[in-house]
């Protein structure tokens, strides 16, 4: 799509999502697969255009995690929006590996969800179908709270009770 | 019981609007049917054979009579005025139309009720002992944890897609009444040497295609880190579970795969990093909650003058003298019992009760059990706090009602999925096998030598009715499009749980009924005094039984 969800606002899509078998672009905003990413990192020191990586959501992050940690994009890839990992991933970043950059879901994602994806650290999302993305922002309010820690909100309900 | 603050109303409120406006999107075709699926899953809506089917929570099986009310309420404006109490001690509507859900559920809100997570690949109502807070052999009260459990998986926002359902049971007892090892995690409240409450942990038990009985992962977990290490099981089977295949998606395959011991090693290295962090429980919220669950204002009872008067009436009233028996068990409280009403006369769906049933068990609830209703994964409602005292007049109200079959623990109180009547995966009928039982053994003298006996009967293998832990299973197949039933013997969800072993090839529906009385005859020919059929099966063996049913027709 020429635009996804940034920050709760709809925002125009610079970026081009690259795949496992294709080559990197020379120029533009670009996400790579880690694997590739790895491999060309000092070729891509140059690249005229922002880079930033994607992980699958069945991925080890644990192995390459402290090499992404500078990147200014981390998208999380949903196979399928039912493949419910990547919601641990971006807890992980966020809380574990203390991501401060953008973390974008991408893949099968639906408008339902980005409550949830919210509080686990994601702070982007790009839809594959169309969807009236104005509308979509609603569903991050679905709720004005909740019981649980999330990187949203560090403190369970039941230590803010009043 | 535990009642809302602004807070928890908020979220089942925001719950309902959420739900709402996802239905209207799906109805004006802006959610796809894929996409919906596990939205309204979420939500306990089924689209079965006949209808959608709702199923509503309710958190480990309390009630008040307020709520019970409130149910039969929607069963009149809603459904066709009955419902159905399932195994996990929930309560399933079966005739809603989907455009009326959300009012259904809206409903439900202003009496503290939900159907959040009723069905779908998450974290489903955490069940606990029916006898909770009044058994006798209880190390300490499983709902408050129970709470604590509910407030922290409702809504989860890491683990609403996980590879497959995911059920919790706490058990508080020495017995074992919520077969809590034949759950996701198991939580069995254990004290240590010098006296302190926890938890002993078991995880990847369950029922279903491969039925497994859990293993121990953690021996002593100190209660205050309960929500941390659940958060770190919870993340390792949702980052590792297997999400090719549904049936090899529950966390009891991944647990067999990496064997107990390495998965232990695994969550126990996942929760280093979620310890002492701010989930950790603090004994302000654990005291905020055990408040809640606050033993009632019992009288102080004459316990020999009441029970000198429930003999003399048990012996005029032959009646009343078995429903003691077989239906009234003692509480520890004294003077006080625990009462089963019966949700399974001959003729009705094990599980059934009718709008007008609910109102007088409510009734009975507010003038005997100080206004609270228990449901038991048996299928059955236990009024607890009765004053013996009380126990003839409630016996007299129950039997109007048809509520006081004496009939809980024998071969008639049956657990029993609702089957091909009405669930869209069934292979074959449950309830017609159910009622051919319950009319075969009619004849309560046989039925109460038979004794403690529990057949559980399912219409396929995804095992809601729990076949493989009953001391006879029976399950629904399908062989070339007829039905048919295969036998299994000597399972048990008890402490000492076991998983029943298939009698031999299966049977047509009227060989099955003539078969279980073939099955019986062996028992009461073999079995020495007092012994169960569990106990006459666990001595003598699969084969004895087998030779019988199979035996050629002379």
């Amino acid at each position: 799509m020429h635009q996804f969800l940034k920050d709760g606002a709809v925002v125009p899509n610079s970026w081009q999502l690259v795949s496992a078998d294709t080559d990197t672009p020379v120029q533009g905003d670009i996400l790579l697969p880690v694997s590739q990413w790895q491999e060309q990192r000092d070729a891509l020191a140059n690249h005229p255009g922002a880079v930033g990586v994607w992980i699958d959501s069945h991925e080890e992050i644990e192995a390459f995690v402290d090499a992404i940690l500078d990147l200014p994009v981390i998208a999380i890839n949903f196979p399928k929006f039912v493949d419910g990992r990547g919601f641990s991933l971006a807890r992980l970043l966020r809380e574990r590996y203390e991501y401060c950059g953008e973390i974008r879901a991408i893949g099968q994602i639906i408008r339902d969800q980005l409550f949830f994806m919210q509080r686990c650290g994601f702070n982007a999302f790009a839809f594959e179908t169309e969807l009236d993305l104005v509308e979509a922002i609603k569903s991050l309010q679905d709720f004005s709270d909740a019981y649980q820690v999330a990187v949203d909100q560090p403190q369970p309900l039941f230590k803010r009770r009043a | 019981m535990y009642q809302y603050d602004q807070y928890d109303q908020k979220i089942v409120n925001e719950r309902v609007a959420q739900y709402r406006d996802q239905t209207l999107r799906y109805l004006a075709g802006d959610i796809s049917e894929e996409e919906f699926l596990p939205l309204r899953l979420q939500n306990g809506l089924y689209i079965q054979r006949l209808a959608p089917m709702l199923r509503i929570a309710v958190p480990y099986g309390l009630m008040s009579s307020h709520q019970v009310r409130k149910i039969a309420d929607i069963s009149r404006k809603f459904d066709k005025g009955y419902v159905h109490f399932t195994t996990r001690q929930n309560i399933q509507l079966n005739w809603p139309r989907l455009e009326e859900v959300p009012d259904i559920l809206a409903e439900l809100a202003t009496v503290e009720m939900h159907a959040i997570q009723t069905s779908g690949n998450c974290i489903r109502n955490t069940t606990t002992d029916q006898f909770a807070g009044v058994a006798s052999d209880e190390i300490e009260d499983p709902r408050p944890w129970c709470e604590i459990i509910r407030q922290w998986s409702t809504l989860h926002p890491e683990f609403a897609f996980l590879p497959r359902k995911f059920k919790i049971a706490v058990c508080g007892s020495e017995q074992d009444r919520a077969a809590f090892l034949l759950h996701d995690i198991g939580i069995q409240l254990v004290l240590n040497e010098s006296g302190e409450t926890g938890f002993r942990i078991f995880a990847g038990g369950g029922l279903g295609r491969t039925p497994v009985i859990a293993s121990s992962i953690r021996e002593f977990l100190p209660t205050k880190h309960l929500l941390t290490y659940l958060d770190a099981i919870l993340r390792v089977y949702n980052r590792y579970g297997n999400r090719d295949n549904k049936y090899k998606a529950r966390i009891k395959i991944l647990v067999r795969a990496w064997t107990p011991l390495v998965f232990a090693e695994r969550v126990e290295a996942e929760w280093q990093h979620l310890k002492d962090g701010p989930a950790t429980l603090d004994g302000h919220e654990i005291e905020r909650v055990k408040g809640f669950f606050s033993q009632p204002d019992y009288d102080v009872v004459d316990s020999q003058a009441v029970q000198a008067q429930v003999d003399a009436l048990a012996m005029e009233h032959k009646g009343f003298s078995r429903w003691l028996d077989r239906n009234v068990k003692t509480q520890k409280q004294n003077g006080y019992a625990c009462v089963t009403l019966s949700l399974k006369p001959a003729g009705v769906a094990p599980g059934d009760v009718t709008d007008r049933q609910l109102d007088i068990i409510a009734d009975l609830a507010d003038r005997y059990s100080f206004g609270e209703i228990r449901t038991t994964h048996n299928q059955n409602i236990v009024l607890a706090d009765v004053l013996r005292s009380d126990l003839f007049e409630l016996w007299q109200a129950a039997r109007t009602a048809g509520l006081a079959t004496p009939n809980i623990g024998t071969i008639n109180d049956m657990i029993c999925c609702p089957g091909g009547d009405y669930c869209s995966l069934a292979n074959a009928k449950s309830i017609p096998v159910a009622e051919a039982i319950q009319r075969k053994f009619d004849d309560l003298d046989y039925v109460y030598d038979l004794g403690d006996l529990e057949l559980n009967i399912s219409g396929c293998m995804n095992a809601c009715g729990h076949h493989h832990i009953g001391h006879i299973g029976i399950l629904g197949v399908d062989k070339k499009g007829e039905e048919w039933y295969q036998i299994q013997l000597g399972g048990s969800a008890d402490k000492n749980a076991a998983l029943g072993k298939v009698l031999g090839p299966s049977l047509s529906r009227d060989a099955v009924v003539d078969s279980i009385e073939t099955l019986l005859d062996v028992y009461v020919e073999n079995r020495r005094e007092q012994e169960s059929f569990l106990k006459t099966y666990q001595r003598i063996g699969l084969d004895k039984f087998k030779e019988r049913v199979y035996a050629p027709v002379s």
